[in-house]
C-alpha cells in the first residue's frame, strides 16, 4: 500500500489541474466564452480547426499507442524517448527546404534524423564499452543540441519569427491542417497494415529473438522496420504532441495497457484505444484552456489513465493485489484456528462433542476475547457453529474438512522433509507452519504417494488420511460427532 | 543560407569575445564551465550505475517542483526553487521505484512515465499561472546561458566576487568537488560493486537517495543556463568522452573537468559565429568532442580499430595463436 498514495497525488493533481484549467480560461476571456460555451463549440464540432485538431490527436494516439505496445514489451521505452528528441534537427531541416511548414518535407527530414539517431545508438554501444542508457542520453542530447541551434537560427531569419516552428516543442493541435490529417491517416493505416500482416513475426521477435532467428525471420530487418514505422508515429505526432513529450505517447498508454492483460493482441487494441482516449482528452482540455499547449494535456490524459490501470487493475492493480493479500491473510487466520480445534479434539482422542472457547484459548496461547474473533471469523464462512450461550463450537462437515485438510498438509510435510529431504524432525514445524497453507490438492496426493500413504508424522501423531477427510460430509448427526476420527 | 549561417569573420569570432565583450563573455564561459564540470562530475556515477536516463528523468521531473516552489512562496528566491527542485528529484526517484517493484512494467518504462508526467504537469502550471510564474516554456527547455542577470555583482568585504548566478553555481560546483573527493571511497564502492558496499558497511540506498538529491540540487543550479533537456548533455557527455579515453575513476574526474572547459569555450565561439542558442553551441561542441575521442582514441578509437583490422587481415588465414590475440 506505500504505492498508492503517489499514484493518488498523480490523479489529485490532475483532477485539481482540469479544474484549474477551467479557473484560468474564465479568468483570461469570462465576456465572450464561458467554460460551457467552449466545451459546446468543442462538442458540436462546427469549427472545422476543431474536427481537424480532434481527428489528428485521435489518429496519433492510435498508432503511437499500437506501436508503443511493441517497444515496452521489448524493454526499448527509451529507445522512443531518444527517437523522438533526436527528429528535432530534422525538423529544422525539413523547414528550411522551402522555409515553410511543409507537412511532406519536415515528415521525411524528422524521419531520417531519428534513423540516423537510433542507428548512432547501436553503432555507440557496438564500438565503445558505453552502455546503452549512456548511448541514448548522448545521442538524445546532441541531436537536441544540434535542433536548438538551428531553431533558434531560424527564429532569428526575418521570415522565421511568424514560423511557429517553435511549436514543435510543446505541440499545438489547433495548428493541425487539413494535409497534416491525411498524412496522419496514411501513417496510421500503414502502422495498423503492417503490424496486422506482420503481426505473428513482430510477436515473436519481440518476446523471444533466439527462436525467431531458428524460426528464420529477418530479426534485424523486423527491427529496423519497427524503427521506421516509430519513426513515422513519432513524426506525425510531433505537430500535436511536441518533440519533448511524444515519447510519453509512446510508452505510457502501453504500460498502461500492459498492466490489465497478458495477450499481445489485446494489449496492443488497449493501447490503441487508450491512445486516443488520451488524444481525444488532451485536444479537449488544451481547447478549454485557450493557449494551453495539447502536448502536457495529452500526456497528463494519459497518465491518468495509467493511474487508473495502476490502482484498479483487476489482476496487477495495487488494489487487487492488496485485495488479495487480505483475503490471503484471513484464510491463513481460519485455517490456523480449524488447526487449533482439530488439535484440542485430537488431544481427547476425539472424544466429546464440541470444543469449548476456554480449550481453543488456551491451546492458541491468546486471550478469551481474541479467540471469541476468530471463532467469530470461522462461523461467517460457515466453518463452525456457536452454541446460544456462545461458549461451546462445534466445527461444520465443510470445517471438518478443511481442518483435516490442513493438519494434514502440515504432518505429510513434516515427514516430507524427515524422510526424503533428511532435515531432523524437531526442524520441520517451522517450515510446515508456513506450506500448509499453499500446498494444492494434487501436490499433497504426490506427496502421499513418495512417501507410500503413511500413518504416522515423524512425531508419532497420525495423520489424517482422506477418509478422515470425507468423513465430515456424512456426519451431521450430534451422537457421530463423538466418534469423529475413531479409526485413525 | 547566407541569411541563415553568418559569414565566417577570424576577429569577430575568435577575437572580439575576449577583447570587447570579455566583460560578458567572461561570464557566460565561466558559467558554462562551472554547469558542465559539476553536471559532469555526477554524471560519471551515473554512467558508472547504468543510471544515466534517470539523470534524464530527473532533470524533467524537476519543473513542476520549481513552478510548485515558485507558486507557493511567490518568489524566484534560491532556497525555495532548490527545496521544490529537491523534492521533486526524490518524488520522480520514489515513482519510479513504485512503479518498477509494484507493477510489471520495466524500469524503463517507468522512467518514461515518471519524467514525462511530471513534465507535462510542469509545463501545464506553468501555462495556467503564466502570468505569475516568471519561468518561460522554451527557456524551461533549452535556458539562455547569455541571458544570465549579470548584475548586480556580489561583492564581500569591498572585493567584487561576481554576479550572483554565477556565484551560486560555482559554490554548487565546489561542494560537488568537495563531496566526490570526501565520499570517494563510499560512492566508488557502492558504485561499481554494491554488494561489497554493504558488507563493508555503506549504507548502498543512502548513498543512492543522495546521489539522487545531490543530482536534483546540480541540475536545477544548471536548469535557468542550460534548460532541462541540455542538461542530460552536461551530464553524460563529459563523463562518457572521458571514459572513453581513460579506465580510473580520477582520471576520468580530470578529463571530465577538461572536457567541460574546452566544450564551453568552443562553444562560445561557435555560438558567437552561428548567432544562436549558447548552451545549445556548448553541447554541440562537447559532442563534437565525443565524436573526436570516438573516433581518434588511444586504443579503442574507430581509427585505431579500423588501422588493427587491415593491419591482422594479411594475417587471417595466420596461426592460431594471432587469431586467438
Amino acid at each position: 500500500m506505500r504505492a498508492s498514495p503517489h499514484a493518488s497525488l498523480l490523479i489529485a493533481a490532475f483532477l485539481l489541474l482540469c479544474a484549474a484549467t477551467a479557473h484560468a480560461s474564465r479568468i483570461g476571456d469570462l465576456a465572450d466564452s464561458p467554460i460551457w460555451a467552449q466545451a459546446l463549440r468543442f462538442f458540436t464540432f462546427q469549427d472545422p480547426s476543431v474536427r481537424y485538431a480532434l481527428i489528428g490527436s485521435m489518429l496519433l494516439g492510435v498508432s503511437c499507442g499500437l506501436l508503443g505496445g511493441f517497444i515496452v514489451v521489448r524493454k526499448m521505452a527509451l529507445m522512443g524517448d531518444a527517437l523522438s528528441h533526436a527528429v528535432l534537427p530534422g525538423v529544422a531541416l525539413g523547414f528550411l527546404w522551402n522555409m515553410s511548414k511543409d507537412p511532406v518535407a519536415i515528415f521525411v527530414g524528422a524521419t531520417l534524423a531519428g534513423l540516423l539517431g537510433t542507428v548512432l545508438v547501436g553503432v555507440i554501444q557496438q564500438t565503445t564499452r558505453l552502455k546503452e542508457d549512456t548511448a541514448l542520453g548522448m545521442v538524445l542530447a546532441s541531436f537536441f543540441a544540434v535542433g536548438i541551434c538551428a531553431v533558434t537560427m531560424i527564429q532569428r531569419l526575418p521570415t522565421g519569427n511568424k514560423s511557429g516552428i517553435d511549436k514543435f516543442l510543446f505541440g499545438q493541435a489547433a495548428a493541425i491542417g487539413a494535409n497534416d490529417v491525411t498524412l496522419m491517416a496514411v501513417v496510421t493505416a500503414l502502422a495498423i497494415g503492417t503490424v496486422w500482416v506482420l503481426y505473428k513475426e513482430f510477436l515473436v521477435t519481440s518476446f523471444d529473438p533466439a527462436f525467431a532467428r531458428v524460426c528464420g525471420f529477418p530479426v534485424k530487418w523486423l527491427h529496423h522496420a519497427l524503427m521506421l514505422l516509430l519513426a513515422f508515429a513519432v513524426v506525425i505526432a510531433l505537430q500535436a504532441v511536441g518533440v519533448v513529450l511524444v515519447s510519453a505517447m509512446l510508452i505510457t498508454p502501453a504500460a498502461a495497457a500492459y498492466l490489465l492483460t497478458d495477450r499481445l493482441h489485446r494489449m496492443l487494441l488497449l493501447a490503441a484505444a487508450f491512445g486516443l482516449g488520451a488524444g481525444a482528452t488532451g485536444c479537449f482540455f488544451s481547447f478549454l484552456g485557450n493557449n494551453l499547449p495539447t502536448g502536457p494535456c495529452m500526456v497528463l490524459g494519459a497518465t491518468a489513465v495509467f493511474a487508473l490501470a495502476f490502482l484498479f487493475g483487476p489482476r496487477h492493480g495495487v488494489f487487487a493485489k492488496w485485495w488479495r493479500r487480505r483475503s490471503q491473510s484471513g484464510r491463513v487466520g481460519r485455517e490456523n484456528t480449524l488447526k487449533a480445534l482439530y488439535h484440542v479434539l485430537e488431544s481427547r482422542d476425539f472424544k466429546g462433542e464440541g470444543v469449548s472457547l476456554r480449550e481453543l484459548a488456551e491451546r492458541r496461547h491468546m486471550t478469551a476475547e481474541a479467540s471469541s474473533r476468530e471463532v467469530q471469523a470461522l462461523r461467517r464462512n460457515q466453518l463452525a457453529t456457536l452454541t446460544e450461550d456462545g461458549n461451546m463450537v462445534h466445527l461444520t462437515p465443510e470445517g471438518w474438512t478443511r481442518a483435516c485438510v490442513i493438519v494434514r498438509n502440515h504432518r505429510l510435510w513434516e515427514l516430507y522433509l524427515t524422510n526424503e529431504a533428511h532435515i531432523a524432525s524437531d526442524h520441520v514445524h517451522e517450515d510446515a507452519e508456513k506450506i500448509e497453507h499453499v500446498l494444492g490438492e494434487e501436490t499433497v496426493l504426490q506427496l502421499e504417494r513418495r512417501l507410500e500413504s503413511p500413518t504416522k508424522d515423524p512425531h508419532g501423531r497420525p495423520i489424517p488420511s482422506l477418509a478422515d477427510l470425507r468423513r465430515g460430509a456424512a456426519v451431521d448427526r450430534r451422537d457421530e460427532l463423538v466418534g469423529y476420527g475413531r479409526r485413525i | 543560407m547566407t541569411q541563415l549561417i553568418p559569414s565566417f569573420g577570424a576577429h569577430r569570432v575568435f577575437v572580439e569575445p575576449w577583447t570587447e565583450q570579455f566583460a560578458s563573455t567572461g561570464w557566460i564561459v565561466l558559467m558554462g564551465f562551472l554547469v558542465a564540470a559539476a553536471c559532469g562530475l555526477v554524471g560519471n556515477y551515473l554512467i558508472l550505475r547504468r543510471m544515466a536516463l534517470v539523470g534524464d528523468a530527473i532533470s524533467h521531473s524537476v519543473l513542476p517542483g520549481m513552478a510548485i516552489a515558485f507558486l507557493l512562496t511567490g518568489s524566484r528566491g534560491s532556497v525555495a526553487m532548490f527545496l521544490g527542485a529537491l523534492a521533486a528529484g526524490v518524488v520522480t526517484t520514489v515513482i519510479i521505484e513504485t512503479i518498477h517493484k509494484r507493477t510489471r512494467v520495466k524500469q524503463d518504462s517507468a522512467i518514461g512515465i515518471a519524467f514525462t508526467s511530471l513534465f507535462a504537469l510542469g509545463v501545464v502550471l506553468i501555462n495556467i499561472f503564466a502570468a505569475k510564474v516568471d519561468l518561460d516554456q522554451e527557456c524551461v527547455l533549452y535556458g539562455e546561458i547569455a541571458f544570465i542577470p549579470l548584475e548586480p555583482i556580489v561583492s564581500v568585504a569591498g572585493f567584487p566576487l561576481g554576479p550572483p548566478t554565477v556565484l551560486r553555481m560555482a559554490v554548487v560546483a565546489a561542494v560537488t568537488v568537495s563531496l566526490v573527493l570526501v565520499f570517494y571511497k563510499e560512492l566508488l564502492v557502492s558504485s561499481f560493486d554494491s554488494g561489497l558496499a554493504v558488507s563493508l558497511g555503506i549504507n548502498a540506498t543512502l548513498v543512492h537517495y543522495a546521489l539522487m538529491s545531490w543530482l536534483s540540487v546540480v541540475v536545477v543550479s544548471a536548469f535557468e543556463s542550460v534548460g532541462a533537456i541540455l542538461v542530460i548533455a552536461m551530464l553524460i557527455l563529459p563523463g562518457a568522452t572521458a571514459s572513453l579515453l581513460a579506465c580510473r575513476l580520477p582520471l576520468v574526474h580530470g578529463l571530465a573537468v577538461i572536457h567541460a572547459a574546452l566544450s564551453s569555450v568552443l562553444g562560445m565561439h561557435l555560438a558567437t559565429w552561428l548567432n544562436c542558442s549558447v548552451a545549445g553551441a556548448m553541447v554541440v561542441a562537447a559532442t563534437g568532442l565525443f565524436t573526436l575521442a570516438w573516433v581518434f582514441g588511444p586504443e579503442r578509437g574507430l581509427s585505431r580499430r579500423w588501422l588493427r583490422t587491415t593491419a591482422n587481415e594479411p594475417e587471417s588465414g595466420a596461426p592460431p595463436a594471432a587469431a586467438s590475440r
